[in-house]
């Protein structure tokens, strides 16, 4: 009866083992960090005092892990309810990297044994974008974690007791589902706020100030539909599974949209601020925002027409490059065009790079492990129609 | 989902951000104002001998340890602001480096530590009010048992001051406290800074930032070459003038209204963005930050009105289902 | 002295006869001699070619001695030497033939002693200037036997073999040249321009910077290397400031703020209180004063330096103002801007391979991934053909 399917595959695969192999070395070096100091392992100083654990795990990887949070919105909000099949993979990538960004949060925080006073009210400052990001990220694990929890209860129907939580949960749905939209609207436009507060050190093409949030939200939406496309393709084409192309080409369609509205709202501001030029200057700023502006641009050239849409493989390519254009905005702003003063330097150490290497492996081996024991995965006929 | 609720839904949405992004630009809160009885301090380079002595005395107030090179602890050759280090003398040289406060083929001396900003960035930012602007004194302050390390202070700074230590395992953010830290409270005391009452010229004055202010204009009023009896400790009380010789300064004391402003301020002949200043205007980043913070978070109002519509709208949805087929 | 060795003399050395005509045993004098050397950073070889100098009475200068406007400290200063003692000095080590103060002759004889002199050592003799030469007016504020001590100091200095400004007002005016300077006071060096004058400043002067000099030049026939001041570089190249057994006070911080304070007490540096050892180079830190002991010389008793035989300085700032710090050409010590504490790990070209890898990994499936699809799009399309 269900749309949703575990696909019957063998778990322990070569490049399930592989991939152990990384997060083995992660522990180790994450070992040394917390016995040692963060210092032991990672490149950080005075003027970069994030590195990619929190630029890679937080900034991008929550934005990454927007699947959940675009399809949420078109299915619920817009009611388009032919993207249903979509939701469940969508979520579990969500929950995924929600739930390591968390944890590269937590790896990152210099006193995380005080970490519960970011949860004490009277501690709590109210203007603090940290504080707001960390709240949300915090309550939107949870909810990713209820709205994920039917999946996991489907596999245990036969239990009584999984029978009565689902039907508590199934009432209160709509308030956790309108939960998760609002969560993830309202930090991922304060990761956008953190480079107002981060002042004259954000570069000028990136320091939009009052545009930030806006901004951030966009393209985190933005790139939440691309990772469905990259997500979905990328499990046809690993699992052998017929694409679900025409399902997807319609998420090409929004994704048109917002990467207009992204643009335009981009250079409106460049434009205003009065910094236009600062786009030809040819220096490291201006090169990489070419750059950036290209990985917007092809997806845009590519989803713009409906034979475009409709080719797998060009819309795969069209959502990689939305993924790489979101992250790289992201980076750059956070890290390669990021300028503390004379004199800092930034490049991550091999064990700092090795622990953000081995998240993401971690990341994929619990992905693989839910499909594959899990009713994730849309029904292949369904895709097909 | 009909042709109706769509365009009331995003006609709704686009509001609503349109909204908060005209609204951010009116409601954005003002710079703060200097606390009542903000005490701050006044560097002018032209009177620093480099003799170190404030570096010193900094260390031995705050029980730091020397900075060594190379392994052996020969003296302190702290490079910068670091977790051992909250106070630094640094130089800029150029060409021949000979002749001080000329920029060309001269140096000028520079103090790096905390400035005590006005309307402070690490304040602002920090989640867990770890770091405290005093509502008397202005001394940004920090409460290590309330730091969770996510050193957002460290961006949120101007000037790149908090440190936090990267080479121990329960470290923590190092800055200056104006002496006034637990267990040290030099200030309640009616002492002076530490660095102030080391600095034998009167480079680093102590007193209330108003005061400060006054003798920093009163400085820049003077005509080069006028000799003037500069006071040494506190501007209030000095301990002793000695009289030297007006330098040509710079026309602005820095700190008096750059992003807000701060409470240790700085005097120099040569341009400040040469002593490594940053490039600030008058409004703090905090401000503007906050601001756009405050428009969209004002008592949660906005949030909620869209949490309740997003209720309505998902619940309506699921329970009408959905126009094109699929259910939950 | 014999070639391969340092350490005999010629033949000719009498050291019985010095012996005997110095009052001191063999050792003492050859003692004082490497003392002498060790000052002016010379070896033991100078040394013996002092002693052998000073045994060589044949070699003993002539010296003219004048006194201008001064307090005579300089010899005051010097009949208190002890390595040698004065009369040692005077009468082994020079021949003094006219020195306004010590002579026991006095008037026109003593004048005319002078002139004698002068003339007989044409070229050979070594003129000492004591204190200040008034230009004003002609030079009317100093006579002696009727002539100004202008004219008396350029006559002198004509036929001089080498001229020796000794205490700071000959060096360069000393406490009478200070503003308003009514007299026109002035140095020798300044007085008598192209000349080459080895300038001794002091208020009073060390005697063993005058004495080292004057052994130098009655050893090697010439005058020791001098700076741009005319001052010999062997005592005048050091700072005080950079020297004073003070100085880790002043490094750390610890300053005496009022004479007798705690700080005062504890022998703290003296910066605070006006000491102007950061602007004045002599040897005090290490040769003291007269060879007192127990650390005798400003300093050394609690005072801060005045700065004495610095032009510029002594009589011409305030005794208690603060001094200029004007050694440290930076960088030497100091950080730049932009100088930072970062720890860089020698590990990020390893890093840089693994982001590398990280976003070709992701091309490289993206890329194999799509031709995948585009296999099975043209599948599924083949089969929804037959389909229809």
């Amino acid at each position: 009866m269900s749309e949703y399917v575990e696909l019957k595959r063998p778990l322990f695969t070569p490049f399930f083992m592989a991939l152990a192999l990384l997060v083995g070395l992660a522990v180790v070096f994450l070992a040394v960090r917390f016995v040692n100091g963060m210092g032991s392992v990672a490149n950080l100083n005075g003027g970069y005092s994030w590195g990619i654990w929190v630029v890679y795990d937080i900034v991008v990887g929550t934005a990454l892990a927007c699947g959940g949070y675009a399809l949420a919105v078109t299915v619920y909000v817009f009611n388009k309810g032919k993207y249903h099949p979509l939701i469940r993979p969508a979520l579990l990538t969500s929950l995924l990297g929600y739930g390591f960004a968390a944890f590269g949060a937590f790896v990152d925080m210099g006193r995380w044994w005080q970490f519960y006073n970011l949860f004490l009210p009277w501690q709590m400052n109210f203007h603090s974008v940290m504080l707001e990001v960390g709240l949300c990220v915090s309550a939107y694990v949870m909810v990713l974690s209820i709205e994920f929890l039917p999946t996991i209860l489907q596999r245990f129907r036969a239990q009584a007791l999984a029978q009565r939580i689902e039907s508590v949960l199934s009432r209160a749905l709509f308030f956790v589902i309108a939960l998760g939209i609002l969560l993830p609207t309202m930090h991922q436009s304060s990761l956008g706020s953190f480079l107002i507060a981060m002042g004259w050190k954000v570069h000028p093409l990136w320091q939009t100030l009052h545009f930030q949030p806006l901004l951030a939200v966009l393209s985190a939406f933005t790139m939440g539909f691309a990772i469905v496309v990259l997500e979905s393709s990328l499990a046809a084409a690993a699992f052998r599974r017929a694409p679900e192309t025409p399902l997807l080409a319609g998420l090409g369609r929004i994704i048109v949209g917002l990467i207009v509205a992204f643009l335009v709202i981009r250079f409106a501001a460049i434009l205003w601020q009065g910094k236009l030029g600062r786009i030809f200057a040819f220096d490291l700023g201006s090169l990489m925002f070419l750059i950036e502006t290209a990985l917007f641009a092809y997806p845009l050239a590519v989803l713009i027409s409906p034979r475009g849409r409709r080719n797998a493989k060009k819309l795969l390519y069209a959502a990689a490059s939305m993924v790489l254009a979101g992250a790289l905005y992201r980076f750059d702003a956070f890290l390669i065009t990021f300028d503390p003063g004379p004199g800092y330097s930034y490049f991550p150490a091999f064990p700092e790079s090795m622990v953000t290497v081995g998240t993401v492996a971690a990341e994929i081996m619990a992905y693989l492990y839910f499909v594959k024991k899990f009713p994730v995965l849309p029904r292949e006929e369904h895709a097909a129609a | 989902m009909d042709r109706r609720n769509f365009f009331k839904a995003s006609l709704g949405a686009t509001v609503a951000s349109a909204a908060a992004l005209a609204s951010s630009s009116v409601q954005a809160r003002p710079n703060l104002e200097p606390a009542p009885d903000a005490v701050g301090m006044l560097f002018d380079a032209t009177l620093c001998v480099g003799c170190k002595a404030c570096v010193t005395k900094c260390k031995q107030v705050n029980g730091m340890p020397p900075v060594p090179m190379g392994g052996d602890v020969h003296a302190d050759f702290a490079l910068d602001l670091s977790a051992q280090t909250l106070n630094v003398i640094k130089v800029h040289a150029e060409g021949k480096g000979a002749v001080k406060d000329v920029l060309v083929d001269g140096f000028s001396f520079e103090k790096r530590s905390c400035m005590h900003c006005v309307d402070p960035g690490c304040v602002s930012v920090c989640p867990v009010k770890a770091l405290k602007r005093h509502p008397g004194t202005g001394i940004v302050s920090y409460d290590v048992d309330a730091c969770i390390g996510c050193r957002t202070c460290m961006t949120g700074c101007p000037y790149n001051v908090p440190q936090y230590d990267y080479n121990n395992a329960l470290g923590k953010i190092h800055k200056c406290q104006m002496c006034n830290q637990k267990g040290v409270e030099r200030i309640d005391q009616g002492m002076m800074t530490g660095c102030a009452e080391a600095c034998p010229t009167g480079a680093t004055l102590f007193g209330t930032r108003a005061a400060l202010l006054e003798e920093a204009k009163r400085r820049l009023a003077l005509k080069p070459g006028q000799v003037y009896n500069y006071p040494r400790g506190d501007v209030r009380k000095p301990d002793s003038f000695h009289e030297k010789a007006v330098p040509e300064y710079q026309r602005t004391v820095w700190g008096e209204k750059e992003a807000g402003g701060t409470n240790v301020m700085h005097l120099s002949s040569i341009p400040y963005d040469k002593l490594g200043m940053p490039p600030l205007g008058e409004r703090s980043f905090a401000s503007i930050s906050e601001g756009v913070q405050g428009t969209v978070y004002n008592y949660m109002a906005l949030p909620a009105i869209a949490l309740g519509g997003l209720t309505w709208l998902v619940r309506r949805n699921i329970e009408g289902g959905h126009d094109e087929g699929g259910k939950q | 002295m014999a070639k391969d060795s340092n350490f005999s003399f010629d033949a000719s050395t009498d050291f019985a006869a010095i012996e005997q005509r110095l009052g001191v045993s063999r050792r003492t004098f050859l003692k004082f001699c490497t003392g002498v050397a060790a000052s002016f950073g010379l070896g033991t070889k100078a040394a013996f070619a002092m002693a052998e100098a000073i045994a060589n009475p044949a070699k003993r200068p002539p010296v003219i001695w004048l006194h201008g406007q001064e307090c005579t400290g300089p010899t005051e200063s010097l009949l208190r030497s002890e390595q040698p003692t004065f009369e040692h000095l005077i009468l082994d080590l020079i021949s003094l033939d006219y020195h306004q103060t010590l002579d026991a002759g006095a008037g026109h004889r003593v004048e005319a002693v002078k002139r004698e002199a002068m003339e007989k050592y044409k070229g050979k003799y070594l003129l000492v200037v004591e204190g200040a030469i008034p230009l004003a007016q002609n030079g009317i504020f100093c006579k002696i036997g009727g002539q100004t001590m202008m004219d008396a100091t350029r006559e002198a200095a004509e036929n001089a073999a080498a001229i020796v400004a000794f205490g700071s007002c000959a060096s360069w005016g000393g406490v009478q040249s200070a503003a308003p300077n009514p007299t026109g006071a002035t140095g020798a060096p300044q007085f008598l321009k192209g000349k080459t004058v080895v300038t001794i400043p002091g208020c009073p002067p060390n005697p063993a910077n005058f004495l080292g000099t004057v052994l130098y030049f009655v050893t090697y026939g010439k005058l020791p290397p001098i700076d741009d001041k005319g001052r010999p570089k062997w005592a005048y190249s050091r700072l005080i400031h950079e020297n004073c057994y003070r100085r880790p006070h002043f490094d750390a911080g610890r300053f005496a703020t009022q004479f007798g304070d705690e700080g005062h007490r504890q022998g703290w540096c003296l910066y605070k209180l006006g000491c102007k050892g950061p602007e004045t180079y002599n040897n005090c830190p290490s040769l003291e004063y007269n060879n007192v002991g127990g650390g005798v010389w400003p300093i050394g008793v609690g005072h801060p330096c005045f700065g004495c035989s610095e032009q510029g300085t002594g009589f011409n700032k305030p005794m208690f103002s603060l001094a200029e710090v004007k050694t440290h050409t930076p960088p030497n010590a100091f950080p730049n801007i932009a100088d930072r504490q970062n720890p860089t790990s020698s590990t990020v070209v390893a890093a840089a391979a693994v982001a590398g890898a990280a976003v070709g990994a992701f091309l490289g499936a993206t890329a194999v991934a799509g031709k995948k699809l585009d296999g099975k799009q043209a599948e599924a399309s083949q089969s929804a053909d037959k389909g229809a």
